[in-house]
């Protein structure tokens, strides 16, 4: 059977299943969650033939001539991939848990949308070429929007329109860069080490990457692109936690890894000179973007902020090309998923069991919440790169990354982040645990809320004292970093 | 009989046009069933007629056995055999949508509508057809006339759009038929390809020149390209909703097709209308953008709708400037693309009005949940507007963009971006209203009667089904017709 393909059609099929199930709660989230297991199921299933160095491909479907879609598995799509529907599994258990509490209208169009979205990100995540990457791309672009505008307040409107507008201009970026890319080297998929053609020349190739990076920077949150992330914070929390954590921000990142790594490959970036603003750019990022976050009093915009600076960690390896630097990077992408999920699945715990949403409020919430706080400690403290957890060792790598393409200076700017996410994140530790409560009252969020948030800040954990453990991030990502430096080791 | 399915395309519908007033005196049933088995037998026709051509190469059809060029001759290619399976194909299901409308109507008048449509229809599958430039003609005046026959039923503004319409048409005709005139001068022929044959003689004279132009601008008025497009968004407004679908849906294409052949079949891409192509394409690439803003100042949805049909003539001709292959390829998906596309809003549109009287993109606020399928359908064809992939519209975009990119023709590819994302602010605000805003109550109308009769109803979701269907298998359409029916160059 066709893996790669069913995967992406597994949750596409439970979404069209949810909307003729309609408004039948119970139905409809078996549906989610059984389309979240398969999924997994699916994707967990190719990882021995990735790990073997070999890779999985889907017949390719010809749309048009010089238009072929095209699914390809190699170890970096089926790291994201793993991460994505792994997550979705435990975010479907949290959505039920969070949407009753908050009892949220339309959960029907929630679950449908959700569905879609998971499909577009594992298609994102096995494009074995540009059209087919940009397809399911802007299929993420249309299935997160009513996602974003879901509460249907003029505050989540505005939000949906702002996402609209940053992505939907992005998209076009992305288009002509494709549209370019392929008039430059006809029907070539993605190659480790890239596949443009050198003699193209810098006058082509800089406009081309500076498209490129418009198109994926934006759902990467790349400064001065990140202005939607906070704005689509008005979204159901599950929403932010799952898609602007993980799935989307993550697309965007990932095709920042496709496209230095497997588009025009490290060492032509070198050459034409758009790898040290790149990573010029991303360090510009982690800084602004965590000094930002240190004002910011809503927990939730504070996470964004923290999303944005963090996801540039991610952007810096692309764009320092040593082969540590990009493993670290791919690991990066699992690190902080897990991390930033669990953070955001406290956030909406507090939000919709104790209607809280500001920092200022959470003096001595520890003691009613003693799980969900905790949780919370434990993603912090691995999103500040304490060692033993798991953000310690993306980190390391990315340190260590730095050292060796000679750019010793982002090391500073890693170790200056950590600080700064020491600074916004530990005030909230310390008043949860230590501060004096307003109103002692009620206890743990619901077990579908407290489980979620309990099982990712394991995972946190165990990640972070055995990278490799499960399901091998540690190995996939370095698999697919050594083969973009050596250009194509493991991967026809 | 099969032999004569050329001159059967145009003319079964042409003797069906004329019967049907009479008919319909006699019994309304009777003429239903008549109108519907006159578009059944043009599709099953036209698309036996495509089969073959595809199989076989083009097919000439002798008009009373008379050769050309003294004779009046049918020509079927890809090309044209394609645009009748689509203007067939559309003329049945606009027809199964009007059906329930027209119901309304007294018995004579239903007669006069249907026959008119029909008349329409012919004349339209007439120009597809044509194979001299003289027959063209008329049967560019027989649509039209019967077009200003349909336009007008809408009522008072209708009429005063109408006659707009008429005066700016008729020049229309007239520039088309002025240059004609020019060419026989020139030449002492009509048929297509004796003129082609005799081309070399008279390429760079200055009366060539004149003749060029002046069809060029007719058929440019009649596509209501950007600035000739005045008198298109209203009459495309106030007239019935199914008149409105159909001729905004294939009319405007089929003088597309008409100026495709004229100066890529007839004249030749290089050389001898160059220089009109390449100032066309700058017109184009204004109007595409120019319209695409006008479309996000409207208020009434259906002005809306008609700028973008005119932004969208501006792909179509900018894809024809380019003309390269892959930009060829892009302006024939579009002319499909559009026609599905463009037909799919403007009669979800009329079901709206006709259900609710909402005109405005305020007014389409909850309309999600009054006409539930029907709004999935616009939507559809909305974001395929947009161009997102899958549906129809990404792709149709890509080859244009392909194209722009390989001739280097930056400007045209900047212009079809700036353009679509223009266009995916105005769609996007009616989807949002139609879906994130509550139901007004001013427009509820007989709110306990779900969505409109099922006449209606069925079109709009089969062209929403066609437009998606359009994109994920349009690898059949390009590599079998579109690739077939390229111009060589």
């Amino acid at each position: 059977m066709d893996r790669p393909l069913l995967a992406i059609l597994v949750s596409l099929l439970a979404a069209v299943v949810i909307r003729l199930i309609g408004d039948r709660p119970a139905a409809r989230e078996t549906c989610t969650f059984v389309a979240a297991v398969v999924k997994f199921a699916l994707v967990a299933s190719m990882l021995p033939i990735i790990l073997g160095g070999g890779t999985l491909e889907s017949e390719p479907l010809g749309l048009v001539p010089g238009l072929t879609l095209h699914l390809r598995v190699d170890a970096l799509g089926l790291l994201f991939a793993l991460v994505a529907s792994a997550l979705w599994i435990v975010t479907s258990i949290y959505s039920v848990g969070y949407l009753r509490a908050g009892n949220y209208p339309n959960q029907t169009g929630y679950f449908a949308s959700f569905a879609v979205c998971l499909s577009a990100t594992i298609g994102i995540a096995f494009a074995g070429n540009l059209p087919t990457f940009f397809v399911f791309y802007e299929m993420l672009t249309l299935a997160t929007y009513p996602l974003v505008a879901h509460n249907r307040t003029d505050a989540a409107i505005a939000g949906g329109r702002t996402y609209l507008v940053y992505t939907l201009i992005a998209g076009q970026a992305l288009l002509i860069a494709t549209v370019w890319a392929s008039t430059l080297a006809p029907g070539e998929g993605f190659q480790p080490g890239g596949f443009l053609p050198a003699d193209a020349g810098a006058g082509v190739l800089l406009p081309l990457f500076a498209l490129f990076i418009v198109g994926v920077g934006v759902k990467a949150a790349v400064m001065p692109l990140h202005g939607w992330l906070p704005a689509a914070m008005v979204a159901p929390t599950p929403v932010s936690a799952l898609l602007h954590a993980v799935a989307v921000v993550k697309a965007g990142v990932f095709g920042i890894l496709r496209v230095v790594g497997y588009v025009f490959g490290v060492d032509l970036l070198r050459t034409i000179g758009a790898a040290d603003v790149l990573a010029a750019v991303a360090a510009v990022t982690i800084l602004l973007a965590s000094v930002r976050a240190l004002s910011e009093t809503n927990l939730k915009r504070r996470l964004a902020y923290s999303t944005i600076g963090q996801l540039s960690y991610i952007v810096l390896g692309a764009a320092l090309g040593s082969v540590a630097a990009v493993a670290g990077a791919m690991f990066y992408i699992a690190a902080h998923a897990f991390m930033k999920i669990t953070l955001f699945f406290v956030a909406g715990s507090l939000y919709v069991e104790k209607h809280r949403d500001k920092v200022t409020q959470l003096a001595g919430m520890a003691r009613e919440m003693p799980i969900t706080m905790t949780a919370f400690a434990v993603g912090a403290s691995g999103l500040a790169g304490i060692p033993l957890f798991v953000g310690f060792v993306g980190k390391w790598n990315l340190a260590l990354g730095a050292i060796d393409a000679g750019r010793t200076i982002f090391v500073f700017v890693l170790v200056t982040s950590g600080l700064l996410n020491l600074a916004y994140f530990y005030p909230i530790v310390h008043d949860a645990f230590f501060g004096k409560p307003e109103a002692p009252a009620g206890g743990e969020a619901r077990w579908t809320m407290a489980v979620p948030l309990t099982i990712t800040a394991l995972v946190s954990i165990t990640l972070g004292l055995a990278p490799d453990l499960g399901f091998g991030f540690f190995t996939l990502a370095w698999q697919a970093a050594e083969s973009v430096a050596t250009g194509g080791g493991g991967v026809p | 009989m099969t032999e004569h399915i050329p001159i059967l395309i145009v003319a079964i519908p042409m003797v069906t046009a004329i019967c049907l007033p009479l008919v319909a005196r006699l019994s309304p049933g009777a003429a239903r069933a008549v109108d519907i088995s006159g578009y059944i037998a043009v599709c099953v026709i036209t698309v036996m007629a495509l089969v073959r051509v595809l199989d076989t190469g083009p097919w000439h059809y002798e008009l009373g056995g008379w050769p050309p060029p003294w004779g009046i001759e049918y020509v079927v290619d890809p090309l044209s055999g394609g645009m009748a399976v689509l203007v067939a194909f559309m003329g049945l299901l606009v027809s199964v949508y009007a059906d329930s409308q027209r119901r309304q109507l007294p018995a004579w008048r239903s007669g006069v509508y249907d026959s008119l449509f029909m008349l329409l229809f012919s004349g339209l599958l007439g120009i597809i057809l044509a194979g001299d430039l003289f027959n063209l003609y008329v049967f560019l005046e027989i649509s039209s006339l019967a077009a200003y026959g349909l336009l007008s039923a809408g009522g008072n503004r209708a009429i005063v759009a109408t006659f707009r319409y008429l005066l700016l048409g008729t020049i229309a005709a007239t520039f088309y038929l002025l240059g004609v005139g020019y060419l026989y001068a020139l030449t002492g022929t009509l048929n297509m390809a004796d003129v082609t044959s005799q081309l070399p003689a008279i390429v760079g004279t200055a009366p060539f020149g004149v003749a060029v132009t002046l069809i060029v601008l007719g058929l440019a008025i009649k596509m209501a390209v950007f600035p000739l497009h005045a008198w298109q968004p209203d009459a495309y407004a106030y007239a019935p909703p199914p008149v409105t679908g159909f001729i905004a849906a294939v009319m405007s294409k089929v003088s597309a097709y008409a100026l495709l052949r004229v100066l890529f079949f007839v004249l030749g891409a290089e050389g001898a209308a160059g220089a009109v192509i390449d100032i066309m394409g700058w017109v184009a690439v204004v109007g595409a953008v120019a319209a695409s803003v006008m479309a996000v100042a409207q208020t009434d949805v259906r002005r809306m709708l008609a700028y973008s049909s005119v932004s969208q003539m501006g792909y179509i001709l900018i894809g024809f400037s380019i003309s390269n292959a892959h930009a060829l390829t892009g302006a024939l998906l579009l002319i499909v693309n559009h026609a599905v596309m463009k037909g799919c809003l403007f009669l979800a549109m009329g079901s709206v009005v006709w259900r609710t009287r909402a005109v405005t993109v305020d007014e389409l606020a909850g309309m999600s949940r009054r006409l539930p399928w029907t709004m999935a359908a616009f939507t559809v064809a909305a974001i395929s507007m947009v161009g997102f992939p899958p549906t129809a519209g990404f792709f149709s975009k890509w080859y244009l963009l392909q194209g722009a990119v390989e001739a280097d023709a930056w400007v045209f590819a900047v212009a079809l971006i700036v353009s679509s994302l223009l266009s995916a602010f105005y769609f996007l605000r009616a989807i949002e209203r139609i879906y994130f805003a509550p139901v007004q109550d001013t427009h509820v109308r007989r709110a306990r009667v779900f969505e409109v009769p099922v006449g209606m109803l069925v079109p709009v979701v089969v062209l929403g089904i066609t437009v998606l269907l359009l994109g994920l298998f349009n690898r059949a359409i390009v590599t079998g017709v579109i690739e077939a029916a390229l111009p060589e160059l």
